[in-house]
C-alpha cells in the first residue's frame, strides 16, 4: 500500500529524515514510535504530499507522491496533530466543506456525512459549532473528516496527543473500530509505548530521522528480554552464585543482575505476574535473603527506546567516532536529562 | 489540460476535462461558501469594521466641511453644492474597501495557525481555486461592508440611479479584488502574526492617504502626486467620485477603469502565483 524508498529530508544543514525504507501492507496498522522531533510528521507530511522530499520517493496506493500528488491527496486521509476544522462552523458544515473539495459524488454526500458522523459518535452535535466542542470532540471529527472520502489510506498523527486517559481509550476503541469497518490502511505516529501496543500490528521505532527497528509489538518487547522483576534485599551481603544457581533452574528466567552494594536485585522473566510466586519462593529458602520490596516492572518505551536507541548509537559511534553531538531531537540526551533531575 | 483522476473515477465516469472543471468549480463554492459563513458569524469583525468609516465620515467629514472651502474656489463648480463630506464619501467607501479586503487577505496567516490552511492543502483542490475561493469570499465581505456605508450615503444626500448602482459595484468589485489578492500575495508570504502590523503600517494605509480619498489630486506637490498616482486606490475613488457626483479629476473614467482592471488581473495573478508555491506546512 505504501513504499517508502530511501528517503532523505534535510532543512538547511539539518537532516530530519535519513535514507528511511518503509513497506507498508494492505489493511495494516502501522505505528510509527519515536519521541518529539524524530520525524515523524515530516515522514508524514512528505507522504501526504504537504512536503517535497530533499531525495529519495514514496509510492502511496501504487501512485508517487512527487508525479501523482493529486492522486495520493485524493486516496488518503489524513488527521493532524492539532485539529484543523473550522471552529466557526458546524460539524456538520466541516464535513460538507471536506465532501466538495473531495469531490465527494451529490447523491452519496448526506448519506456519507451520516455515516461517518455515526461512526465517531457525533450525531447528536453535527449542529454545534466546532468551536463548543471538547478536545476529544474535535479529534474525533478530525477523524470523520478524514474517512469522509473513502480513503485507502489514514494517517493519524499523534491521535491521542493532550486527551486525558478516558478519552483515549474511548479514541483507541474508535481506532479499532474503523479498522474493522473501514477496511483501510492505517498509519499512526505516537510517542506512547501502549498506544503502538494497543493499535499497530506493526511498529517502526524512529530517532533522530532514522528507522532504529520495525517489527511487531510483541517481538519487539520479546527482543528486550521479557518483563523486570525489580527486589530490594534487607541484607546486602547476598551470595550472588547462590541465588544465581538457584534461579536459572527455573526456565522462566533469563537474566539476573544483581547490585550488590544498594542491595537491589534485578530478574529478567518471562510472564511476571505468574512465576513471581515461584521465585520469592526459592529466595525464602536461601539463607541470607530477605526481600523487602517487589517491584514488577513490564518494558516500556523507554526501556525499549533505550534499548534500540542505544545499540544504535554505539554502532554509529563505531563508524565515525569524531561526529559532533548534535543532538537536536535526540532521545538519549533528553532522557540523561530527565534522569538528572 | 491533464485530467485528474480522483477516488470516484469509476462512479462519475470522469471522462471530460468538462468533469473536471465542474467539479473545481464545486470546489471553489465550497472555499468561498466557508469564508462567507465565517463572515456572517464574527459579527464583531463586521461591527467594527463598519465603525471606523462611519467615524471618518461623520467626524472627519463635518469637522473639516465646517472650515475648510476647498471647492467654492476650486475647479469643480461652486454651484455642485458637494460639502467636504460628500466629496470624501468615495473614498470612504474605497478605505472600508481597503481595510476588509486587505485584512481579509492577510487573514490567511490565521488559517495557517489554526491548521485549517494545512487540511485544505491536502485535499485534492488546485491552489488557484483555493486563491480565486478566497479572493471572491473577500469580494463579497468587502461589498456587503461598502452596501451598508451606500445607505448611509442617502442620509448625507448621495443621488443614486439604478445605472450608477451598477457602475459602483463593478468598481467595488475590482477594486476589492485587486486588494484581497494583494493581502493574499502578503498573507501567503509570512509564517506569523508578527507581520500583520507591519501590513497596516506600510500597507493599509499608505494605500488610503495616498488615494486621494481625503482630498483633490489637483494641486498636489510632485512628490506625492507621483506616490498617489502608483495606488492603484487612487482609481477606484476616481471612479466613485465620478459616478456618485459627478466630478472628474486627474483621469477620465475610462483610465480609471483600465486601470482598476489591470491591477485586478495582475495582482490577481501574482496572488496565485503566490499561493501555488506557498509552504503547506
Amino acid at each position: 500500500m505504501i513504499t517508502i524508498k530511501n528517503l532523505f529530508k534535510q532543512y538547511d544543514n539539518v537532516t530530519v529524515l535519513n535514507d528511511i525504507n518503509i513497506e507498508v501492507f494492505d489493511n495494516e496498522v502501522f505505528g510509527l514510535l519515536g519521541p518529539n522531533g524524530a520525524g515523524k510528521t515530516t515522514l508524514i507530511h512528505i507522504l501526504a504530499t504537504l512536503i517535497k522530499p530533499t531525495a529519495g520517493t514514496a509510492t502511496v496506493n501504487g501512485y508517487d507522491i512527487i508525479k501523482n500528488p493529486s492522486e495520493v491527496r485524493s486516496s488518503i486521509g489524513i488527521v493532524f496533530q492539532a485539529p484543523s476544522s473550522d471552529d466557526m462552523l458546524s460539524g456538520y458544515e466541516n464535513l460538507k466543506l471536506h465532501s466538495l473539495l473531495y469531490a465527494v459524488p451529490k447523491e452519496l454526500r448526506e448519506k456519507r456525512i451520516s455515516e461517518v458522523l455515526e461512526l465517531v459518535g457525533l450525531t447528536n452535535r453535527k449542529d454545534d459549532q466546532v468551536k463548543k466542542y471538547s478536545g476529544g470532540m474535535r479529534r474525533r471529527l478530525e477523524i470523520a473528516r478524514g474517512l469522509l472520502h473513502k480513503p485507502t489510506v489514514i494517517f493519524l498523527d499523534e491521535p491521542t496527543l493532550g486527551l486525558d486517559p478516558s478519552s483515549r481509550e474511548v479514541m483507541w476503541k474508535y481506532i479499532n473500530r474503523l479498522v474493522k469497518d473501514e477496511k483501510i490502511t492505517l498509519i499512526l505516529t505516537t510517542h506512547y509505548m501502549e498506544e503502538a501496543d494497543f493499535l499497530c500490528d506493526r511498529i517502526g521505532i524512529i530517532d533522530k530521522g532514522m528507522i532504529i527497528a520495525l517489527d511487531s509489538p510483541t517481538q519487539l518487547k520479546e527482543r528486550l528480554g521479557g518483563e523486570v522483576i525489580e527486589m530490594e534485599l534487607a541484607n546486602k551481603y547476598v551470595d550472588k552464585v547462590n541465588i544465581d544457581h538457584l534461579l536459572k533452574q527455573c526456565n522462566f528466567v533469563r537474566k539476573i543482575e544483581l547490585d550488590a552494594k544498594k542491595g537491589r536485585l534485578l530478574i529478567y522473566v518471562d510472564d511476571a505476574s505468574h512465576n513471581l510466586p515461584a521465585i520469592l519462593k526459592i529466595l525464602n529458602n536461601t539463607n541470607n535473603t530477605e526481600v523487602e520490596s517487589v517491584e514488577l516492572r513490564s518494558p516500556t518505551l523507554n526501556d525499549v527506546f533505550l534499548k534500540f536507541a542505544q545499540r544504535h548509537v554505539t554502532r554509529k559511534q563505531g563508524h565515525d567516532e569524531d561526529e559532533d553531538d548534535d543532538s537536536e531531537g535526540g532521545f538519549m540526551e533528553r532522557y540523561a536529562q530527565y534522569g538528572n533531575k | 489540460m491533464i485530467l485528474k483522476e480522483g477516488l470516484w473515477k469509476d462512479m462519475l465516469n470522469m471522462e471530460t476535462n468538462n468533469r473536471w472543471i465542474e467539479l473545481e468549480l464545486v470546489k471553489l463554492y465550497a472555499i468561498w461558501l466557508r469564508e462567507f459563513k465565517v463572515f456572517l458569524r464574527e459579527k464583531s469583525r463586521l461591527i467594527a469594521s463598519t465603525f471606523t468609516p462611519l467615524l471618518w465620515l461623520f467626524v472627519i467629514g463635518e469637522g473639516f466641511g465646517a472650515t475648510t472651502d476647498l471647492f467654492g474656489t476650486a475647479r469643480f463648480a461652486a454651484d455642485t453644492n458637494i460639502g467636504y463630506q460628500q466629496f470624501i464619501f468615495p473614498g470612504i467607501i474605497c478605505m472600508s474597501v481597503i481595510f476588509t479586503s486587505v485584512f481579509f487577505g492577510s487573514y490567511i496567516i490565521w488559517d495557517r495557525k489554526f491548521d485549517f490552511l494545512k487540511s485544505v492543502m491536502v485535499a485534492p483542490v488546485s491552489r488557484t481555486t483555493i486563491f480565486l475561493g478566497k479572493a471572491f469570499g473577500g469580494m463579497t465581505t468587502s461589498l456587503i461592508q461598502a452596501a451598508i456605508l451606500l445607505i448611509v450615503g442617502f442620509v448625507i444626500g448621495i443621488h443614486y440611479t439604478p445605472l450608477s448602482m451598477v457602475f459602483i459595484i463593478i468598481i467595488i468589485l475590482l477594486l476589492s479584488f485587486t486588494l484581497t489578492s494583494l493581502g493574499l500575495t502578503l498573507g501567503s508570504h509570512m509564517e506569523s502574526l508578527e507581520g500583520f502590523q507591519l501590513i497596516v503600517s506600510f500597507v493599509v494605509f499608505p494605500l488610503f492617504f495616498l488615494s486621494g480619498a481625503l482630498f483633490p489630486l489637483d494641486n498636489l506637490p510632485t512628490w506625492l502626486s507621483i506616490l498617489t498616482t502608483l495606488d492603484p486606490v487612487t482609481y477606484g475613488v476616481g471612479a466613485l467620485r465620478e459616478v456618485m457626483l459627478g466630478i472628474t479629476g486627474m483621469n477620465s473614467f475610462a483610465m480609471n477603469i483600465g486601470v482598476l482592471l489591470l491591477s485586478a488581473i495582475s495582482l490577481g495573478t501574482v496572488g496565485a502565483l503566490s499561493f501555488r508555491r506557498m509552504r503547506a506546512v
